[in-house]
């Protein structure tokens, strides 16, 4: 049931121009996207890329003005590859006041697909900690928010299904990370109406194909996938090693595209949240969503290659 | 925390090793010339351990607690903070130690008079000496610039560790004032850990000495049947 298109350079240019951020994008043609590989949010229908920017510890820079401008940069190539999902939570330091620089320096506040989350052990502070999030980010509100590792998802939930029902907030989600609390993390998404959750999957990293992909797409709720690279290790080991000759059947010049690619090649995914600090890489991550994409042939052959390394 | 046995040091690591060194670059900028004080405070402190007048235990805790208050205050809550939203905690726990430190002056209870000249006493006066000299020099050892260097007086680690040195050159052990330093050495020695730092043994070696040595001095100071009021100096 998977919705993809590919969006056009018209299409882009245009989405852009409408929300005021064609000033994104840099003047030279060669930094301008081809194409966008975009998945549909099952509960709208609503088309967003593919590839999105996580902000665990790779935003977390504090007041450091020069780090600052850095991760702004970051945010710059990103947007202008073509990129719009960014996803932060209050537990990541000061990801969220950096993310929020980065969009008013690049104008990108109307751009962005913002996805945040809640992480407070106590419900009735959850409203104060969402409203501290959004003008840290400085977004009118937010497109998603999460409750961050099912921490008091009892008591966040009903409040984001309210605000939800208000029109302060358009999705709702849960998160989880390496493969923790997959029993109650599905049980949560049999019995609450979410659309969106949140785990970690990648090519050493599968627990998540059993069950949580599969009732993902039963029961219409967009997955995003975090630490698709394994918070970077994951590369730094597949790079001691050659890039294998079928990467080039998919398109890949890199071994993080080939780590990407297998991630959005599973039907469930939606889209990939991997963290950089640099420009060059957020750029090449988004083009990493652009058919083609691996089929299971190649995706089994991805894992048996990967694991004997 | 649910499945704790799932998590690992690095995941409760919050930033790059690269913010976190950058983080004393931008620190030391900010409280530019306070080094200088601290440094001066520093050897005010040597100078009174391995001799001085009376009164001068007093002098020594008062002088360590302002180092504590000031690393809580400038660094803890107004720079760490920034990274690491549990710097708050931290910073609360500096403080206490602050308190307590200057409950001994107070009450006279830190005294360099009458120390048998044991290992302790001896580790004392180094590991002071280190944390005020050598410690810092280990970052630019390190090929980190020069401009990261963590002072004595203003960064935590060697300011926890000068403490230790003090209260191991101390006449009796003071376990009170040893709680906050010792656990700072966990903190502080696991987020050097985490972040694969080559230097991340030199906290919990810190607290190793300090927990073992000041255990056998406890230990002799009973043997001795020395439970006497400590002379007020």
């Amino acid at each position: 049931m998977r919705s993809e298109r590919q969006v056009t350079r018209r299409h882009l240019l245009g989405a852009l121009a409408a929300t005021g951020a064609a000033a994104l994008w840099p003047a030279g043609g060669a930094a301008q996207p081809r194409a966008v590989s975009t998945r549909a949010i099952p509960a709208s229908g609503e088309a967003v890329p593919a590839v999105g920017l996580g902000t665990w510890i790779t935003f977390n820079v504090g007041n450091d003005p020069v780090a600052r401008d850095a991760c702004a940069d970051v945010m710059r190539a990103f947007f202008a590859a073509g990129g719009r999902l960014i996803d932060s939570s209050p537990m990541y330091g000061s990801s969220q006041a950096v993310v929020g620089y980065g969009l008013r320096k690049l104008g990108a506040l109307a751009r962005v697909f913002a996805a945040d989350k809640v992480w407070i052990g106590s419900g009735s502070r959850g409203p104060a900690q969402i409203e501290a999030s959004r003008a840290a980010w400085g977004v009118p509100r937010f497109d998603l928010v999460q409750v961050h590792n099912l921490l008091a998802w009892e008591a966040h939930l009903p409040t984001l299904f309210a605000m939800k029902a208000q029109g302060s907030l358009r999705y709702v989600g849960i998160t989880t990370s390496e493969g923790r609390r997959h029993e109650e993390f599905e049980r949560i998404m049999r019995s609450q109406p979410l659309d969106f959750v949140q785990l970690t999957y990648n090519i050493l990293d599968r627990e998540a194909e059993r069950r949580l992909l599969p009732l993902a797409r039963e029961r219409g709720m967009a997955v995003i996938v975090n630490r698709p690279f394994r918070e970077g290790a994951l590369i730094r080991k597949l790079e001691r090693h050659p890039l294998p000759g079928w990467a080039a059947e998919i398109g890949c010049r890199t071994w993080a595209q080939v780590a990407l690619k297998f991630i959005l090649a599973h039907p469930a995914v939606t889209c990939a949240i991997p963290a950089t600090t640099r420009a060059d890489h957020a750029a090449e991550n988004v083009a990493a969503a652009a058919e083609p994409l691996p089929d299971a042939a190649l995706r089994a052959r991805t894992i048996a290659d990967v694991e004997k390394l | 925390m649910s499945e704790w046995w799932t998590y690992s040091l690095s995941d409760f690591l919050l930033f790059s090793p690269r913010t976190y060194y950058r983080l004393f670059e931008l620190y030391n900028d900010d409280i530019w010339p306070a080094q200088v004080a601290a440094l001066a405070l520093g050897a005010a402190i040597l100078a009174l351990i391995v001799r001085g007048p009376r009164g001068r235990g007093r002098a020594v805790a008062v002088m360590l607690a302002a180092c504590w208050l000031f690393v809580a205050w400038a660094y803890l809550l107004r720079h760490y903070d920034t990274i690491n939203w549990a710097a708050r905690y931290f910073a609360a726990g500096f403080a206490i130690e602050a308190l307590l430190l200057l409950v001994a002056a107070a009450r006279g209870n830190l005294s360099f008079r009458g120390v048998v000249r044991d290992a302790a006493r001896s580790t004392g006066f180094a590991l002071f000496a280190f944390a005020l000299v050598l410690q810092p020099l280990i970052g630019p050892l390190l090929a980190r610039p020069f401009a990261q260097i963590e002072l004595f007086g203003a960064a935590p680690d060697p300011t926890v560790v000068g403490t230790l040195g003090v209260l191991l050159a101390a006449r009796r052990v003071h376990w009170t004032l040893l709680v906050v330093p010792l656990l700072w050495c966990a903190v502080g020695g696991a987020t050097l850990w985490a972040m694969q730092a080559p230097d991340a043994a030199v906290m919990p070696a810190a607290a190793v000495a300090a927990t073992a040595l000041s255990a056998l001095k406890s230990r002799a100071f009973r043997n001795r049947g020395a439970r006497v009021a400590t002379p007020h100096e």
